[in-house]
């Protein structure tokens, strides 16, 4: 190889003394033990911090819900991180392209900076998002993605959607500013407030215990469903034991495993956010879609937070069967043949079919859609029935609506 | 004086520190003049005015680049601000072009001198192994700034040149005045530059393994295109948070408002790790092995 590989290469080696074999060897137990140093710190620190949960006065459930109730948190800043496990095939960009064509046929709208379509990404995996409010008129939420940020600012009247992807702007003026919410659901405050909702004598509700969320101390309200045939496991909410704002919130589902649902923050302020944070005007260069009917932004807001059956209402007014844990929503697609899922959809209908599983009962013939949570029955009739009930339980509903 | 009692004495006695910036300075010019070097540096100079000239010639219609969120990161904000061109430089360099640049400097660092046959002058010096190791990896950290801020320069330059310049939105859709503007682009290039520390630590732990350059280099670059796509594939998602490439977008944190500090600190601590352990991997091997070219 080089041309002074020679026989005096023996004697550059002894040259440098060089050491003996085992302190040769001692030397890698250097870089040996700061891989050593870095694992125990990565495996310890947090578990240190963990550590003791605060001691705070006993508090009964009761209490704990109207703590809730009254807290009145007007200004916040905070990182929320949301995780969707729903147990969904992984399909990658086909999945996207289903629902954002799905979405875009319902609103006949393609900017990619209207917020129904960009907060359908939150209904998998995991996500950071930034929240800021300044009294009921100024909210911002902001979704954070690699090297970009999608922004949802309401500012007085004004609601300005920005995708800094795509350069896109979407504003829409909000109807009735100030009592109606302009943004959709995305804080730990708002899913608790929806669990609150259906809290009657089909529930168990306890506080179980005491946590640290965020360096803050908090309270744990467990909410378990007393009816079987429901999916939920249990929901628990970790409430800030000083202003009673939710700080996270956790729906672990009956199957066991990690959690279908979970939003806590990691971070939370209760100072006043800049004012400049909810100053908003389109960049230069960006393209401005302008919301053509201002009735709609409220209307988005509802169908957003009708909770956990609200994401599955559709166009044609959807009824309820049942109550408490086990109701489904259930409504007609009017398309005969349900789901294209046989031979009649061609390639796609045969793979919707695959995802599903036949059934039959006495509403006739249908397919299910399972998932970690939500079950969803579609009838070869064009009826659908969703739910976060067990799959006989949705039969049986489905029976029973017959 | 026997050869062994020079370097016995080098060894044992500190030389004056200004010794060590004299072999810092020596090393130094000796890496920017290579011509390969030159050419490296030259191709990342180019990357820039090539984005830059391809933005500005689609949107020239007053149409929009990369409306559906494809291409680099910020690539849509050229057009809104010059400054963007610097951040999708980055962008667009830092996955590959910077560190396949910065894996040739840190391969070549001590197996190119051994291929040469030129490694044992460098230790009849009295410089002692380590302090040679400390420089080469000083120079190969020079040069990750270097080849950051020529990317950054010829970024700014084009952006000024071919776009408006002024305030700017950051992608949080909050606005921030010049002077900001600059601070934060110099923050996103340092970043960028202690991004690459990790895989210049690991070029160099190459380098003490072989006594040929152009095998380091190859390793160097091959492994960080193997971590690369590790880092792609969805099924060892518990392995990535501990690869070197993991966070080295998340520079663009820096562009928010407030800034997103997690990401950036998972960053520059994984970067300090990987330098802490091959570093230490590098001197291991290094002070033990045989130099016999």
């Amino acid at each position: 190889m080089a041309p002074y590989e020679s026989d005096d290469a023996v004697g550059s080696a002894q040259d440098e003394n060089p050491p003996s074999g085992r302190r040769k060897a001692a030397r890698y137990a250097v870089p040996v033990a700061v891989v050593g140093v870095a694992a125990a710190t990565i495996g310890l620190v947090p578990a240190l911090a963990d550590s003791g949960d605060p001691d705070l006065p006993k508090i009964s459930a009761q209490q704990l819900i109207n703590k809730i109730a009254k807290s009145d948190v007007q200004q916040l800043s905070g990182t929320v991180k949301v995780t969707t496990d729903l147990g969904l095939p992984d399909l990658g960009g086909l999945e996207k392209g289903l629902l954002s064509g799905a979405d875009r046929g319902g609103s006949g709208d393609d900017s990619a900076a209207d917020p129904q379509a960009k907060l359908t990404e939150l209904a998998s995996g995991t996500h950071t998002l930034r929240v800021a409010a300044d009294g009921p008129d100024r909210q911002k939420l902001s979704l954070l993605e690699s090297g970009a940020e999608y922004s949802l600012i309401h500012d007085g009247k004004d609601v300005w959607g920005y995708d800094s992807k795509s350069n896109q702007v979407h504003h829409s003026t909000a109807a009735g500013s100030g009592k109606e919410r302009a943004e959709p659901p995305a804080t730990p405050k708002d899913f608790a407030d929806e669990a609150l909702k259906s809290v009657d004598d089909t529930t168990s509700v306890t506080v179980d215990g005491t946590a640290h969320v965020a360096g803050r101390d908090a309270y744990k309200l467990l909410i378990q469903p007393r009816q079987s045939g429901t999916t939920v496991g249990a929901i628990s909410i970790a409430v800030d034991a000083k202003t009673g704002l939710p700080l996270k919130f956790t729906l672990t589902p009956k199957s066991g495993g990690a959690a279908v649902f979970d939003a806590g923050f990691t971070q939370v302020s209760f100072a006043r956010p800049a004012a400049s944070t909810f100053d908003f005007t389109p960049p230069k260069g960006a393209k401005v879609t302008e919301e053509k009917d201002a009735a709609r932004a409220p209307e988005h807001t509802r169908e957003h937070g009708g909770g956990l059956a609200g994401g599955l209402e559709g166009k044609g007014g959807p009824k309820v069967l049942g109550k408490g844990w086990t109701s489904v929503a259930t409504f007609d697609t009017g398309a005969k043949g349900g789901l294209p899922t046989g031979s009649r959809g061609g390639d796609l209908g045969g793979f919707l079919g695959s995802l599903g599983e036949k059934v039959t009962g006495k509403f006739g013939k249908g397919t299910v859609f399972s998932t970690r949570l939500v079950n969803a029955l579609i009838t070869d009739d064009g009826k659908v029935y969703a739910g976060a009930v067990t799959k006989d339980a949705l039969v049986k509903a489905a029976d029973a609506g017959k | 004086m026997s050869r062994a009692d020079v370097l016995r004495t080098g060894a044992g006695r500190r030389p004056h520190p200004l010794w060590s910036l004299g072999l810092l300075r020596s090393e130094l010019l000796t890496t920017v003049r290579r011509w390969r070097t030159l050419a490296l540096l030259g191709v990342l100079a180019a990357v820039p005015v090539l984005v830059g000239i391809a933005v500005r010639i689609e949107t020239r219609g007053g149409g929009t680049v990369g409306g559906n969120g494809e291409g680099p990161a910020f690539i849509t904000q050229i057009t809104n601000n010059g400054l963007f061109l610097v951040f999708t430089a980055l962008a667009a360099t830092l996955p590959f072009f910077l560190p396949m640049a910065v894996g040739v400097v840190a391969g070549d660092a001590i197996a190119g001198e051994a291929g040469a046959g030129t490694l044992r002058y460098l230790l009849v010096a009295p410089a002692g192994r380590t302090r040679l190791l400390l420089v080469k990896y000083a120079t190969v950290l020079a040069f990750c700034l270097l080849a950051t801020l020529v990317v950054t320069v010829s970024a700014l330059l084009v952006g000024a040149l071919l776009f408006p310049m002024g305030e700017l939105t950051t992608i949080s859709g909050t606005r921030i005045g010049l002077a900001e503007e600059l601070g934060r682009a110099l923050l996103i290039a340092l970043v960028v530059a202690a991004s690459l520390v990790g895989v210049a630590a690991l070029g160099l732990f190459v380098s003490t393994l072989t006594n040929s350059g152009i095998a380091a280099m190859a390793t160097t670059v091959g492994l960080l295109i193997t971590v690369q796509i590790v880092d792609q594939i969805p099924q060892l998602h518990a392995l990535q948070p501990y690869l070197f490439p993991h966070y080295w977008l998340s520079f663009a944190d820096l562009m928010r408002d407030p800034v997103y500090w997690d990401d950036l600190m998972n960053n520059l601590g994984l970067q300090a790790l990987y330098a802490a352990v091959f570093g230490s991997a590098a001197w291991a091997r290094f002070t033990a092995k045989d130099i016999n070219a």
